[in-house]
């Protein structure tokens, strides 16, 4: 009968202790900008080439990609390969019970995951994972401990080992480059904040045209003060 | 043609009060002409119930109460419906724009003694609005179906089987299920869309009704029917609604839509205040997210609940302090002993004890967002205990306060 | 209240430009909300130009497609059935094709752009039912003069295998001829006649 109430003792007192206990990992800020375009669509293009095969983006149509400057006939041309339509979403080949049994999760939706993780998470993240053999996939990351998804860049990035150092009480964690990849350290980068940059316009496409509206709606309802306080005024000087 | 109009009116007029229902709530109703700034958050509530049910009604044509497809069509709506993003943002914002308006209304109530006779009614269907509002509020921020909507849900629908006796079945019966699953969803929906509005709408009249009948309150506390024109019947210091009132209303309404368009277009989300990181998560009966805290507006209460030790094991005393915390507010026009209305002309032990209820509503609201460490918990209890306390102790120290005279007339 | 002098003309202005302003932003308002009421995305994506393979379809065969939800018919008309198309015109409301129901290029007397493939949206122009193929020469229910073409089985309407209407039947318009394209010899495009050859 207790197993509710349990529930409740839970989420009223372990889980508000737990959020404090955990101390988040520090997060590398990732500079990203919505307005560079060829970011946007390098990005896109990583994003479909490396993501997609394991995750989807149930939410997002290719076609929506026009507003980051790609012509339909683009996203034909390079961006699809399962055979999608251009105004179908990005669905992933991947088998979702078999990646539960592969990976311990079904790896999640990345549509408005920057939405839930923040883009200095997500660049964290991608440029965080480190070798360690006790895990299943031989991976791990300073930014999701025991992850199940496995180091899919690896070979662009290369090998990361953890170092862990101990100075009396302080603790510091390093990532130290072991193997190098084929792309150098700044350019991998640089790939990443590309990849960040698409997943934070992918988590709200409408950003920055949202801005724009807003601009335009606010100088308009300033002049509408102006008019309504005249009006006001006017009719005030009855009163006082 | 202004005969032909008023021809129309007239054939209106004598089969439906259009003229004199006009004249009865604007352009004769007279309302003290030394309204202040807090006298906007009236008829902006009014607004933003208007911009909820219209926003609403749009949203209602694209979203699935369905567990399966709710997260989706929330994105389907944000992505794929022609404006469907700013449909959405506005009701979202005026979700929140709804409590910041009523709370700053109520405090409005509060300084100036609005409750007090002949009010008490008016305060009644204002605490029945803010209840239902609650209410609404809740359900509909499980629609989204989000981690947080879900969480959120599961732990206050799980406050009800703190209850002695029938806890488990009450809450087992409000879900409909085990934990929070689709037929909540379903039933939440229903609640939120039809049931709660409905009453709403009632309430809200009903207070403005009750309003209308005695009149409004004004910063100075005093009765403007008190003093009429021999001739008129008019109050001397009152002035017809329409036009002044409409006309000052208007301008207000401008700026309350410059700061919640600033809101919608750049900064929807207000800093995950407004929409929570983790409900772009969607619904996991499986996974709690580590930190789940209510919506801003439910913080104050959240951390009274949290403030209160569990007794004789069970979490029951943390839920009473919670729901008498919200309840005794019913209670304040029979609280409040003062001689006088307005805090213009209150003694300093009042002023004190509202300052300190401020920030403890404030403090409260605060530290229900942060994890419960031992010292936010140490300041969760004397903050709750000072909550309490300018309730309970108040007949006494309104009693005994020394006020200073009432004008006979409204001042400015 | 006092008596001072109120500019009567000045308060007219005012309540005539706070009433221009605020229309605006009713105006403003409602945009947004009715065009949400727009298909969507989704819609627009399901209802996307679709392609057919028109070289599998027989001589005297028809194929239905699905656009924008609704019934596209392919017909791959024969030799004889193209022959017959003259033979109605004394008895159809629209033999011409002067309605326009029909993109320009195909107001001709074959209503198409190969004379051997009819493309048409199967919707009865009379209440919207979807008629049936009949492509039988003189079949017994239709009358031993019929040469072939469509029946509207909810309230009787006859079209000819270039989907135009007879007279003195219900619909009043002949069925409508979508946009539509050869991306190649046999590789046709409905809804869409911007590309293609």
């Amino acid at each position: 009968m207790n197993v509710i109430k349990k529930l409740m003792m839970l989420a009223l007192l372990v889980v508000p202790a737990m959020a404090a206990a955990n101390v988040g990992p520090v997060l590398d800020k990732a500079s990203y900008n919505l307005y560079d375009q060829a970011s946007l669509q390098r990005g896109a293009k990583y994003f479909v080439n490396y993501c997609l095969n394991c995750h989807s983006a149930s939410y997002m149509r290719y076609n929506r990609l026009t507003d980051i400057g790609l012509t339909e006939q683009q996203i034909k041309d390079n961006l699809l390969f399962t055979g999608a339509k251009v105004g179908d979403t990005m669905e992933t080949a991947l088998n979702k019970k078999e990646a539960k049994a592969f990976f311990g999760a079904t790896p999640p939706d990345l549509t408005v995951i920057a939405r839930a993780r923040g883009a200095d998470w997500l660049y964290t993240y991608l440029r965080g994972f480190y070798k360690d053999e006790s895990r299943p996939t031989g991976w791990n990351n300073v930014a999701f401990d025991k992850v199940g998804m496995p180091h899919v860049l690896y070979q662009l990035q290369g090998e990361q080992e953890l170092h862990v150092e101990k100075h009396g009480e302080h603790v510091t964690q390093k990532l130290v480059l072991a193997k190098p990849g084929t792309m150098k350290p700044a350019e991998y980068d640089a790939m990443v904040s590309d990849l960040v940059n698409y997943l934070v316009w992918m988590g709200e496409p409408m950003k920055t045209q949202r801005i724009v509206i807003g601009l335009g709606v606010l100088l308009f309802l300033g002049l509408f003060f102006i008019v309504a306080y005249m009006l006001k005024k006017e009719y005030w000087k009855d009163i006082h | 043609m202004t005969k032909q109009l008023e021809k129309l009116v007239g054939w209106i007029d004598d089969r439906f009060p259009l003229t004199s229902t006009w004249k009865a709530h604007l352009s004769e109703y007279y309302a003290p002409k030394n309204f202040n700034f807090w006298y906007f958050f009236g008829s902006l509530a009014l607004l933003v119930l208007v911009i909820q049910i219209v926003t609403g009604i749009f949203l209602v044509m694209n979203y699935k109460p369905d567990a399966a497809i709710a997260f989706a069509s929330v994105e389907y709506i944000m992505r794929d419906v022609p404006f469907g993003w700013m449909i959405r943002y506005m009701h979202s914002t005026g979700a929140s724009a709804f409590f910041v308006v009523v709370y700053l209304h109520m405090m409005r109530g509060l300084m100036y003694g609005s409750y007090r006779k002949p009010r008490e009614l008016i305060w009644i269907f204002g605490m029945c609005i803010y209840l239902a509002l609650m209410a609404e509020a809740f359900m509909g921020y499980l629609l989204p179906w989000g981690q947080m909507s879900y969480w959120g849900a599961q732990v206050i629908v799980n406050l009800f089987s703190a209850v002695p006796f029938i806890g488990e079945e009450l809450s087992l019966w409000i879900r409909g299920d085990f934990v929070i699953s689709d037929a909540t969803l379903n039933r939440f929906f229903a609640f939120h869309v039809i049931a709660v509005p409905l009453v709403l709408l009632g309430l809200v009249v009903a207070h403005l009704v009750a309003l209308h009948e005695v009149g409004s309150n004004n910063p100075d506390g005093v009765e403007i029917k008190k003093h009429k024109d021999p001739v008129t019947h008019i109050p001397l210091d009152g002035i017809p609604f329409h036009p002044y009132y409409t006309v000052k209303d208007i301008a207000g309404v401008v700026v309350f839509l410059m700061v919640f368009s600033a809101i919608v277009f750049f900064a929807p989300s207000m800093g995950g205040y407004f929409l929570e990181d983790n409900n772009f998560i969607p619904a996991d009966p499986l996974k709690t997210p580590l930190h789940i805290a209510p919506v801003w507006y439910f913080t104050p209460f959240y951390a009274i609940l949290r403030a209160v030790p569990p007794m004789f094991g069970s979490q029951f005393p943390g839920v009473i302090a919670m729901g008498v915390a919200v309840v005794v507010l019913f209670f304040l026009p029979w609280l409040d002993r003062g001689r006088v209305k307005s805090i213009r002309y209150r003694g300093v032990i009042y002023k004190v004890w509202l300052t300190l209820f401020i920030i403890s509503f404030v403090g409260l609201g605060w530290l229900g967002i942060q994890p419960a460490t031992p010292l936010y918990t140490l300041l969760a209890r004397i903050l709750t205990g000072v909550y309490f306390a300018f309730f309970f102790l108040m007949p006494w120290y309104t009693k005994i306060d020394k006020t200073k005279p009432e004008p006979e007339r409204v001042t400015g | 209240m006092s008596n001072k002098e109120v500019d009567r003309s000045k308060r007219r202005f005012l309540i005539a430009a706070t009433t221009a302003v605020g229309g605006v932003a009713a105006a403003g308002v409602a945009v947004p909300f009715i065009g949400s009421m727009l298909p969507s995305e989704r819609a627009k994506a399901a209802g996307a130009p679709i392609e057919l393979d028109v070289s599998k379809i027989e001589p005297g065969m028809m194929v239905s497609a699905e656009w924008q939800g609704k019934p596209v018919w392919v017909v791959h008309r024969s030799k004889e059935m193209l022959d017959a198309l003259s033979k109605n015109d004394a008895n159809l409301a629209d033999p011409a094709s002067e309605v326009p129901q029909q993109p320009d290029y195909c107001k001709n007397p074959t209503r198409s752009i190969k004379p051997e493939y009819l493309v048409a949206i199967g919707i009865c122009t009379h209440l919207g039912c979807s008629p049936t193929y009949r492509p039988e020469v003189g079949a017994a229910d239709l009358g031993a003069d019929w040469t072939g073409g469509f029946f509207c089985p909810c309230h009787g309407s006859r079209f000819d295998l270039a989907a135009r209407v007879f007279k003195g039947v219900p619909a009043p318009t002949n069925l409508v001829i979508p946009k539509h394209t050869y991306l190649s010899d046999s590789r046709l495009l409905i809804g869409d006649d911007s590309k293609g050859a």
